[in-house]
């Protein structure tokens, strides 16, 4: 499989990077040197394979749910860009 | 006396102790070589204030007798462990000047038991690359030189900072992460020692997030002894890491020096590749003996989906941190670029803040995640990983021990040399570390040779999960018999 222009495009808006015209070809050329390297696990018999979803096989240990910490407010917000009150100020989102 | 940076941590334990010199006195002498190494650009940070803060305070605790196993050894920290109040950046311009208000999980164990912060070490951004050469600060210098040659090296990476770092003294022992190789394929690049822990072993707690599947922490060092020595601090079960394994921390250094006699050894036909140069070759076959010398039996085995595990990873790895990355956003840590709408915003902040690797990655992972293409890649990539673990699991069940392997299929190349056309060529250089974290298990890189040029070379060996204690016992052997190496001093 591979990419073309559009799906790089469409990619890279998912991914939420802006990407300027003059960069599509080049990361097209990447994404498909990738994609023609992977391209090799399709000869890889996975027929009954379970797909691995835990490294090692074990019961997740659940912590007692209970308020352990808080009123942290200002440490929260402490490297954001921008705040005002406590709180993160974003470009306005709603008329 | 001698230089104290040159000492060991097992030797610098004993001089603290019989009070030859003390803890602010080791500090000072390696904030002097520091200092003196800025070429190599292995530090991002310096944190001299903070270390001889720290060294007094492990100089009154030694004196009052509880110094804490790690009682004043100067250590450099990856910057992808946040340090409470001092800047944490993973080396990506995204993160700009955080400052973590918290502690990870490891490094704090560090500080419990008395070990002093000298910086945070350079790595590759997000620590996503295996040359050092893809951090925001620019890349590290290997200490490393080719024989009658001034050309630059790089010391592998991600954890290129901490090797070089080791390497040079500039610290006694550093923290590291290896998601694909990046603690093993940075100590073989530097002939200093670097194990990664069973998946698990280590709190993720406070490292910023690569591959979360695949990421953990271990030490560098510049002997096996030491690098066990760091592990027992480093590793232990973390309630904030739900993949942290509730199991004792056995005594790591008791390990060394203990007997491999009858240890069964296999040697994986698969690594040897087409085209693997003679030097590596011999290495390995030099290891094997020495192995089989201090009463190892030797047994070839077969790990037949060992190819498949670099393009494997290359779907896992991408995927997980696509989703992992997607917390820079421009609007609770980090840069911010302005945009006309909040969509926009992100996407230049993004575009702005992430390197070309790490861009590519987040875009590969993103299209194998996407909609259509789940099956024919992730999913895909994680029965093929089942597969690659079975391998594994197969091996042991036959009795053998621990695996040994080359770390690299070639010696430290030049910045600027590899993976410019192709990003596939740097790749390749995990590709004898990256089925052990595809498989969770543990892996020792130690330093074993050189090549014609006179670089170091290592060998790897792979141990059953939670068995690093063998990986210690036999890395032992293995520094025995070819010896320490230490590089000649230039900068």
């Amino acid at each position: 499989m591979s990419v073309d222009a559009t799906t790089v495009r469409r990619i890279a808006h998912l991914a939420r990077i802006a990407v300027s015209d003059a960069e599509v070809p080049h990361l097209q050329g990447e994404l498909n040197a990738m994609l023609a390297f992977v391209e090799q696990l399709s000869e890889v018999d996975i027929e009954g394979v379970e797909p691995m979803t835990s490294v090692t096989p074990m019961e997740m240990k659940k912590r007692a749910d209970v308020v352990n910490d808080g009123e942290i407010a200002d440490v929260i917000v402490r490297n954001a860009p921008d705040t005002v009150n406590d709180f993160f100020l974003v470009p306005k989102v709603v008329e | 006396m001698t230089d104290l940076t040159s000492l060991t941590i097992a030797e610098a334990r004993e001089g603290l102790a019989s009070k030859s010199f003390t803890a602010r006195e080791l500090t000072d002498a390696h904030l002097a070589a520091i200092e003196a190494a800025r070429v190599l650009n292995a530090y991002v940070l310096e944190t001299p204030d903070r270390a001889r803060e720290m060294a007094m305070a492990a100089d009154v605790k030694i004196a009052r007798g509880d110094g804490g196993p790690l009682a004043g050894i100067p250590l450099g920290i990856k910057d992808l462990f946040a340090t409470r109040d001092i800047r944490t950046t993973a080396c990506s311009k995204i993160l700009g000047n955080f400052i973590p208000p918290y502690e990870s999980t490891v490094t704090s164990q560090l500080w419990r038991d008395g070990a002093v912060l000298l910086g945070k070490l350079n790595n590759d951004e997000f620590a996503m690359g295996s040359s050092n050469e893809t951090s925001c600060f620019g890349p590290v210098t290997n200490p490393w030189r080719r024989e009658g040659s001034n050309t630059t090296l790089v010391p592998g990476g991600s954890s290129g900072g901490s090797a070089s770092a080791v390497a040079a003294l500039l610290c006694m022992g550093a923290t590291a992460t290896d998601t694909g190789g990046s603690i093993r394929q940075p100590a073989a690049f530097t002939a200093t020692v670097g194990i990664k822990p069973t998946y698990g072993r280590c709190s993720r707690w406070g490292i910023v997030a690569f591959a979360s599947s695949l990421d953990q922490a271990g030490p560098i060092a510049r002997t096996t002894r030491d690098a066990a020595i760091l592990m027992r601090s480093m590793a232990g079960h973390d309630p904030k890491d739900t993949t942290s394994v509730d199991i004792a921390v056995p005594d790591y250094e008791a390990a060394i020096g203990k007997s491999v006699k009858s240890m069964k050894i296999g040697i994986p036909r698969e690594y040897r590749l087409d085209g693997m140069p003679a030097e590596i070759e011999k290495l390995w076959s030099e290891g094997a003996q020495w192995l089989k010398a201090a009463g190892a039996e030797l047994v070839e085995v077969s790990l037949p989906h060992t190819k498949y595990a670099l393009p494997a990873y290359y779907i896992v790895a991408p995927a997980e941190a696509s989703s992992n990355l997607a917390r820079y956003d421009g609007v609770r840590y980090g840069l911010r670029d302005p945009g006309k709408n909040i969509i926009e915003m992100y996407e230049n902040t993004r575009a702005d803040g992430f390197g070309d690797e790490v861009r590519r990655r987040v875009l590969i992972g993103t299209y194998v995640l996407s909609a259509g293409y789940y099956d024919a890649y992730y999913l895909r990539a994680q029965k093929v990983r089942t597969l690659i673990k079975k391998d594994f699991e197969d091996c042991f069940a036959k009795g053998v021990n621990a695996i040994l392997t080359p770390a690299t299929p070639s010696a430290a190349f030049g910045i600027g040399e590899k993976g410019g056309a192709d990003p596939v060529e740097m790749y390749l250089n995990d590709i004898f570390t990256v089925t052990v974290n595809m498989a969770g298990l543990p892996g020792i890189a130690v330093p074993a040779g050189k090549d014609t040029q006179g670089l170091p070379l290592g060998l790897q060996l792979i141990g059953r999960p939670f068995d690093e204690e063998t990986l210690f016992s036999l890395g032992e052997v293995i520094e025995q018999a070819a010896g320490r190496f230490t590089a000649p001093k230039w900068w």
